[in-house]
């Protein structure tokens, strides 16, 4: 479905935003763009203010006592029955399979998986939920896409295919070891420095070879990391969020 | 440079290029060719994957059952059957069984489980000489050293030092790095060492508890090579190997090839029944199956279960990006990568405390779950496993503390605050702040401009804004 024809069906639908910490912290123009993006679907996006983060790090980490007190907040934040929309696959798999696997032995468990059945990734959101597989507008970019491993098996990865390919002017390029992580990792990339860099390189030698304008996905951590490792080595990288990409072509092309 | 404090990232930190080189090729084009063969035969080899992993989970389940009626079948067919609870048990049966047979001398076909134990160290100070007969094996048994991958136990080397090894052996006269002439130089090595054993030890990949058939794949025929002259074969397995049924083994076979080296079927796949039946020409008069426990049953018990499903293909070893910037030698046992990142630290429980540091070795990007032929959930495992080391208060290196970061999350007005002032950070010297995360962090990496709170002031702005137009809608004027 084009995204005009879905404009009237969605009206009327809200969502809770969760703009995880990345964008509260650093990232504001990609929140922005998946407000604007979802506005333009015909989507109300609502806020929640008390919002924290999803406690991925502490899970991770293998603290899991403090990584559940999180977890509770964010149900707590996030209760009621709208969708949960996330910018970005990492947080939504947080939602949709690490808690489950912290709170399997726990008593609150059906309000973890509550939260977990209701809680999407943007691009699966808008492709998979919303049914939206033609963007319109136009932008001339050479893309390459990351698929993020937390997107593994996921909505987004063929939905984020589907999309932006269909954006007039936009080139997605392939590259090699796609299906290679980065290297982020979350704690991983500071208590691994040494293999995490590793793998981050090896990353950019195969994205950087097409030379694409810009380094696109659904999780901005990965991005970041890449990002800031190129700049350090002193090779050209642009990333954006696919949220953008998506707002650039509704703009006709105007890149910020 | 670097503040590598973990003893997988220090180890790869100071491997080799060479050597880092041989590990990354190997293990690339291995993941390659699984999945060029498997997309090749299969339309959906996801749902394949996912019913051997049934198949395993029933098995495992009933494990007993299948036990006893193996043992029945194989009994029945004239082996003898042997259990061995602990990895000694295991070593002193064989040891048992070599010595009534007054064996000397035997020849090894790779086993996995025979490394597990440390069985060659044990035979020979007991006098008995161990000859492994698969081609990696052999070469790390000539410059003693262990094996760093499942299937290609000398990922690790390159020819040029294979080459070097045959020299310094004496198995070669002059340094050549020929693939060809290697393996040509072995193969006469070997021959010879086959009629001169007594005894062929191997593993099993599979056994079929319905008729007690094992299942030995190799791609040099050197488990057929070690059986065919010697009067004794002895199977030493993990009692995880098991099958229900014979038909099981064309969905197990068909992944394990493919899984491990992205062949359809190895070259050389045998079933082995029970010892010669007197209408046959050749083969050993005498069968000991020796099944070990060694703490299977333990993680049975765990909720790492589902490690036990493991078919030892090695696809996750292929696949994970930190095996291939480290080797197997890195995960200091036996089996090394995501399955023994899992499968250490709890099937040799007793020394958790010291392997607890392999489950962190991943940045659980779940490329290892994705190839499993038997999909098990190795990151969820691993995680499962740093929740036990936090649980047990096992010291961990370079655990960052996470409980005032679970206060700060669950207090959202001092979140808020704190995102806003993070502001500051754009014009503090951060390089000099003495944080290693930190500075790990920025050794190699910059970090982009901080912008904490600015989203929120501008979504208050906007949601206002469409509150004030709605409230307007809602005005007589408008309708
Ligand atoms: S865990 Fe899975 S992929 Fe890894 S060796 Fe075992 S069966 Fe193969």
């Amino acid at each position: 479905m084009t995204a005009e024809s879905i404009q009237n069906s969605a009206k009327g639908k809200q969502v809770l935003m969760m703009g995880t910490c990345l964008c509260d912290a650093f990232y504001v123009e990609a929140a922005k763009a998946m407000v604007e993006v979802l506005e333009y679907l015909g989507v109300e996006v609502v806020y929640p203010e008390n919002q924290t983060c999803c406690g991925q790090p502490a899970f991770n980490s293998g603290d899991w006592k403090s990584s559940r007190t999180v977890a509770r907040h964010a149900v707590e934040v996030f209760k009621g029955d709208l969708p949960v929309i996330i910018p970005s696959g990492s947080c939504t798999a947080m939602h949709k399979h690490g808690n489950l696997l912290q709170f399997e032995n726990e008593p609150d468990l059906p309000a973890v998986k509550d939260l977990a059945d209701r809680s999407f990734e943007l691009i699966d959101y808008i492709v998979n939920h919303l049914g939206v597989t033609q963007w319109p507008g136009k932008l001339d970019a050479k893309i390459a896409f990351h698929h993020s491993c937390h997107t593994r098996g996921s909505g987004t990865r063929p939905g984020a295919q589907t999309l932006l390919s269909s954006i007039d002017g936009v080139d997605l390029v392939e590259y090699g070891q796609g299906e290679q992580c980065c290297g982020f990792g979350g704690t991983f990339c500071v208590t691994f420095p040494h293999i995490s860099g590793q793998m981050g390189t090896l990353k950019l030698d195969h994205l950087l070879e097409n030379t694409p304008d810009y380094l696109v996905s659904a999780d901005l951590s990965c991005m970041m990391h890449l990002g800031g490792l190129a700049e350090k080595q002193g090779r050209k990288l642009q990333y954006r969020h696919a949220a953008q990409i998506l707002l650039y072509a509704l703009k006709g092309g105007a890149i910020d | 440079m670097y503040a590598s404090k973990q003893p997988i990232d220090s180890y790869a930190s100071k491997m080799t290029d060479e050597k880092r080189h041989s590990v990354y090729d190997g293990t690339s084009s291995g993941t390659y060719k699984r999945y060029s063969v498997l997309f090749k035969d299969y339309e959906d080899p996801d749902a394949l994957r996912k019913l051997a992993g049934k198949v395993k989970d029933h098995t495992l389940s009933h494990l007993p059952k299948y036990l006893e009626q193996a043992e029945k079948k194989l009994t029945e067919n004239g082996a003898t059957v042997h259990f061995a609870d602990s990895d000694a048990d295991a070593r002193d049966t064989v040891l048992a069984i070599l010595k009534k047979h007054g064996v000397k001398r035997l020849t090894k076909s790779k086993s996995m489980a025979a490394e597990e134990i440390h069985l060659n160290p044990h035979l020979e100070r007991n006098g008995i000489e161990c000859l492994e007969s698969d081609l990696g094996e052999f070469i790390i048994q000539l410059d003693d050293d262990i094996p760093s991958h499942i299937v290609k136990p000398i990922i690790h080397k390159n020819r040029n030092e294979i080459a070097e090894t045959f020299l310094r052996e004496g198995i070669a006269e002059d340094l050549n790095n020929d693939p060809e002439t290697i393996t040509r130089r072995a193969r006469s090595y070997l021959r010879k060492k086959y009629f001169e054993a007594e005894a062929g030890i191997t593993g099993a990949n599979f056994v079929s508890a319905e008729s007690g058939r094992i299942a030995l794949v190799t791609n040099e025929g050197n488990a057929r090579f070690g059986m065919a002259p010697v009067p004794v074969h002895i199977v030493l397995v993990g009692i995880e190997k098991l099958l229900p049924r014979d038909k099981d083994f064309g969905l197990f076979l068909n992944l394990l090839g493919r899984s491990a080296t992205g062949q359809q079927l190895t070259v050389y796949t045998q079933f082995v029944g029970g010892p010669r039946h007197p209408d046959q020409p050749s083969g050993p008069e005498h069968m000991h199956v020796v099944f070990m426990n060694n703490g299977r049953t333990d993680v049975l018990k765990s909720n790492c279960r589902e490690i036990l499903r493991c078919i030892r293909c090695s696809a996750c070893q292929n696949v994970c990006p930190v095996y291939r910037q480290s080797s197997g030698h890195a995960y200091r046992s036996v089996y090394g990568g995501p399955v023994g990142a899992v499968l250490s630290p709890i099937l040799f429980g007793d020394r958790f405390a010291e392997l607890a540091d392999l489950p962190k070795a991943s940045s659980l990007c779940g490329a290892c779950n994705e190839v499993c032929p038997v999909d098990i959930p190795i990151p969820d495992l691993l995680l499962r496993l740093r929740d036990k080391a936090k649980v047990e208060k096992v010291k961990s290196v370079g655990a960052l503390p996470m409980a005032p970061f679970a206060v700060l999350a669950t207090s959202p007005l001092v979140w808020r605050t704190a995102m806003t002032a993070s502001k500051m950070m754009n014009h503090l010297p951060i390089q000099y702040t003495p944080v290693a995360p930190l500075q790990n962090w920025l050794n190699q990496r910059t970090l982009p401009k901080w912008q904490g709170g600015d989203f929120r002031k501008w979504m208050k702005g906007r949601q206002s804004e469409t509150t004030e137009t709605k409230e307007s809608s809602k005005s007589p004027s408008n309708d």
